[in-house]
């Protein structure tokens, strides 16, 4: 019985998921718009994107492993909506355990490994370049991101729960109201823009260059899973940073959820604007600024946090 | 009319076929899609692989080398797609028509639903041959 109760509430997360994943890519592309002086898509564009993609056919290129190349777009779409669904618990205060912010840490590598499984079975040697450098950039970006999330966990009196920091920032101020929270915040907004793949670090889908990268053999709804995927990203990951960072953010009364789509917007606004802002960089680039300047930044904030600032 | 249909017309993926054009054409599509015209209004964008796209803008006349790519570009896109053929060459051929290298016009070689004429059409001229088709097609 349990278990059908917790897959009929994963089932209805991952719609309500899809649908605000959805809509908060049309923001980050309207903004994008206005800020190129545009005019910019209707709200309902990424849901037309995605129906239009259920009615086209999927084509299978006959060099690939049939079986990973179908599978791999679906790990993308359940793992990013596993996510946003211990989110969802997490901020109605009512699930948590210890531990689940390294589970969630996990969980939110998958999506990149799926595009990693995907491009590697689909046997394209553009796909090949789009993966080394999907690989790469995972590699890379986690250390920094990483040490944005020690910081508020150690500011919680050590902890490894999301609950427990909720807590903690209910009571003490928001995290990022101190040095160490400036510090953490900084680095963990730039690596996340490496999670989602956004501009700066889009190298491994660089559409100019490598012409779609790792999704360059997909057509139809498999593509559409694959985007669905970065759409929901786009609103866990910066959800995330706002448990963090933010903190105090009940979704039970009405106030209260005002306040989180304030601080979520706020987020997403500064992700969005970095992606305007910059050009993409090369792969030895973005790995020697994740690996040089961030991490040491990032380990510069763990030790301010440890002498309690 | 089905959903399906109605998303296809709000959402058009392009992808750029060159088949031994002079590159006039080339210029004005690459225009189109600039911010100063903002396709991205109507849902149109463009695509780096013809998996992704749901409009092939082909450009030029087919010369002889080109006959196989054209077909295999074809073959690759997910149907439903819809072809353009942008240009006085692609159409008929244009002042190419009797050259040795000829080996099309465009719908000798792959079906072809629009035609937009002009030596090279302007942007505006893309825009409404395809407004015109997007308001035929059912």
């Amino acid at each position: 019985m349990n278990i059908i109760y917790t897959f009929g509430y994963f089932i209805i997360s991952f719609f309500a998921l899809s649908i605000i994943g959805l809509f908060v890519s049309w923001i980050d592309r309207k903004i994008t718009a206005r800020i190129q002086w545009r005019v910019g898509p209707p709200w309902y564009q990424n849901f037309a994107d995605i129906i239009k993609l259920s009615g086209k056919e999927i084509l299978i290129s006959e060099g690939s492993n049939k079986f990973i190349f179908v599978f791999a777009p679906i790990l993308a779409v359940v793992s990013s909506s596993v996510c946003g669904t211990i989110l969802f618990l997490v901020l109605k205060n009512s699930f948590g355990f210890g531990g689940d912010l390294i589970l969630f840490v996990y969980l939110l590598t998958l999506p990149s490994l799926s595009i990693i499984l995907g491009g590697s079975a689909s046997g394209n040697v553009l796909a090949s370049v789009g993966i080394s450098r999907e690989l790469k950039l995972l590699l890379s970006y986690e250390l920094p991101f990483i040490c944005g999330i020690i910081i508020p966990a150690l500011k919680a009196n050590s902890t490894t729960s999301l609950i427990e920091i909720l807590k903690h920032q209910q009571m003490a101020g928001s995290n990022i109201l101190s040095i160490s929270g400036i510090i953490g915040f900084v680095i963990i907004l730039i690596s996340s823009t490496g999670k989602l793949g956004l501009v700066p670090f889009d190298l491994s889908e660089a559409e100019t260059e490598i012409a779609g990268g790792a999704l360059i053999e997909y057509s139809g709804i498999l593509l559409g899973f694959y985007k669905l995927a970065k759409s929901i990203l786009l609103f866990v990951v910066p959800a995330f940073v706002v448990i963090l960072y933010f903190g105090g953010t009940q979704i039970n009364n009405f106030g209260g959820f005002l306040f989180f789509v304030l601080k979520y917007l706020i987020v997403l606004i500064l992700i969005t604007l970095i992606r305007n802002t910059n050009p993409r960089l090369r792969i030895d680039q973005a790995l020697k600024f994740f690996w040089g300047w961030l991490t040491l930044i990032g380990i510069l904030g763990i030790l301010i946090t440890l002498m309690g600032f | 009319m089905d959903l399906k249909l109605k998303a296809l017309k709000k959402s058009l993926w392009v992808y750029h076929v060159s088949s031994g054009s002079c590159n006039n054409c080339d210029i004005e599509i690459l225009d189109l899609l600039t911010p100063r015209f903002d396709v991205e209004r109507f849902g149109i964008i463009l695509a780096g692989s013809p998996r992704h796209a749901d409009v092939l803008l082909c450009t030029g006349i087919v010369n002889k080398k080109c006959v196989e790519r054209v077909k295999e570009v074809y073959e690759q896109t997910p149907k439903p797609c819809v072809v353009v053929a942008v240009g006085a060459c692609a159409c008929s051929g244009g002042i190419f028509r009797d050259g040795y290298q000829m080996a099309g016009p465009l719908d000798k070689i792959i079906p072809v639903h629009v035609y937009i004429p002009g030596c090279p059409p302007k942007p505006e001229a893309i825009i409404a041959g395809i407004v015109k088709f997007l308001k035929e097609l059912k």
